[in-house]
């Protein structure tokens, strides 16, 4: 078992990982620690919702739950650096799509120049321009 | 709402301008991530309740570059006020679905990506951090947020002969970004 750093779109978690040739595999207890999910009879699970898992003998593995099969089954993208032990889950483009599609402007909180923070919710009753830009 | 890898990059231009309005910093591309947002400057614009009215759109509050992009901000600038002072512009809700860019799993794939490589950058691991930015770019040619935003990241100037190759290129390709009805049929 190595100690591997673990994102989940932006939340970092250190969990100890059997590492495999195709993927890590992680504990159930990593799995909960970083990706906040259970295997259940039911499915993988997070809160209430769960993600039915027609095929176990893909996503568990030598008592493990393996990385890239939990990514694929979620349909959320898997960047993984096994040398540096790193692994960032991102969010889904489905969910995404699905998000902005519904027309509401997904909320966010981001610091300024002070590192206070603004969220976009607090400008509720007015018309916002949220204008991306960058030094570069 | 600064795409910058901190508060020091856009700092000279927030403290020059003096916004009173809020000025954030995305440093972690949260808000591109969730916006899809893959070029600068994009505008958003979103109503009173929370709602999305117009789609993405690449627009310039100022002429100072108009001789590099050709778009002028006059129609712009008027189709705010517009929107602000008659409430004018606000796509109806299937034409704004039928233009907006959404992301892919290529898109979202290069997010992780660069999420990967800014967070190796941060951990002194240049070389593989390197890697993942390539890799990124590879995922999504079209993302300026990765392709260009990762230059300062890496040490190169996003101004310079590697950019200008990057855009040589975008341009060949039809210069893709987000599918936009003209501000003037509204």
């Amino acid at each position: 078992m190595v100690s591997w750093t673990l994102i989940d779109e932006t939340r970092e978690t250190r969990a100890e990982v059997a590492e495999a040739p195709e993927a890590p595999l992680l504990s159930p207890a990593a799995l909960r620690s970083a990706f906040a999910f259970e295997l259940k009879p039911e499915g993988l699970c997070k809160g209430d919702l769960c993600v039915p898992v027609r095929d176990r003998s893909a996503l568990v593995r030598a008592g493990g739950i393996d990385l890239r099969a939990f990514a694929d089954l979620l349909g959320r993208p898997l960047a993984m650096d096994a040398e540096e032990r790193l692994a960032v889950l991102g969010a889904s483009p489905r969910e995404r799509a699905d998000r902005l599609a519904s027309l509401e402007a997904p909320d966010f909180r981001l610091p300024d120049l002070h590192g206070t923070l603004h969220s976009l919710s607090a400008q509720r009753g007015k018309k916002v321009l949220l204008i991306a830009y960058a030094s570069w | 709402m600064a795409l910058d890898r901190n508060a020091d990059d856009p700092r000279p231009y927030i403290e020059r301008a003096r916004p009173t309005h809020p000025s954030l910093i995305d440093s972690e591309h949260v808000v591109a991530d969730l916006y899809h947002i893959i070029n600068v400057p994009t505008v958003v614009w979103i109503d009173e309740g929370g709602r999305l009215v117009r789609p993405n759109d690449a627009q310039f509050g100022t002429d100072t570059f108009v001789q590099f992009h050709g778009k002028h901000s006059a129609p712009f600038l008027a189709a705010v006020r517009a929107w602000v002072r008659e409430g004018r512009g606000v796509l109806p809700a299937s034409e704004l679905r039928a233009q907006q860019l959404l992301p892919s799993r290529e898109t979202q794939l290069a997010r992780a990506e660069f999420t990967l490589a800014w967070h190796l950058h941060r951990r002194g691991r240049t070389q593989a951090a390197e890697r993942h930015f390539l890799r990124a770019g590879e995922l999504s040619p079209h993302d300026w947020t990765i392709r260009r935003g990762s230059m300062p990241i890496r040490g190169i100037n996003p101004m310079g002969p590697e950019f200008f190759k990057l855009y040589e290129e975008w341009k060949a390709a039809g210069s893709p970004g987000y599918p936009v009805p003209s501000l003037e049929e509204h």
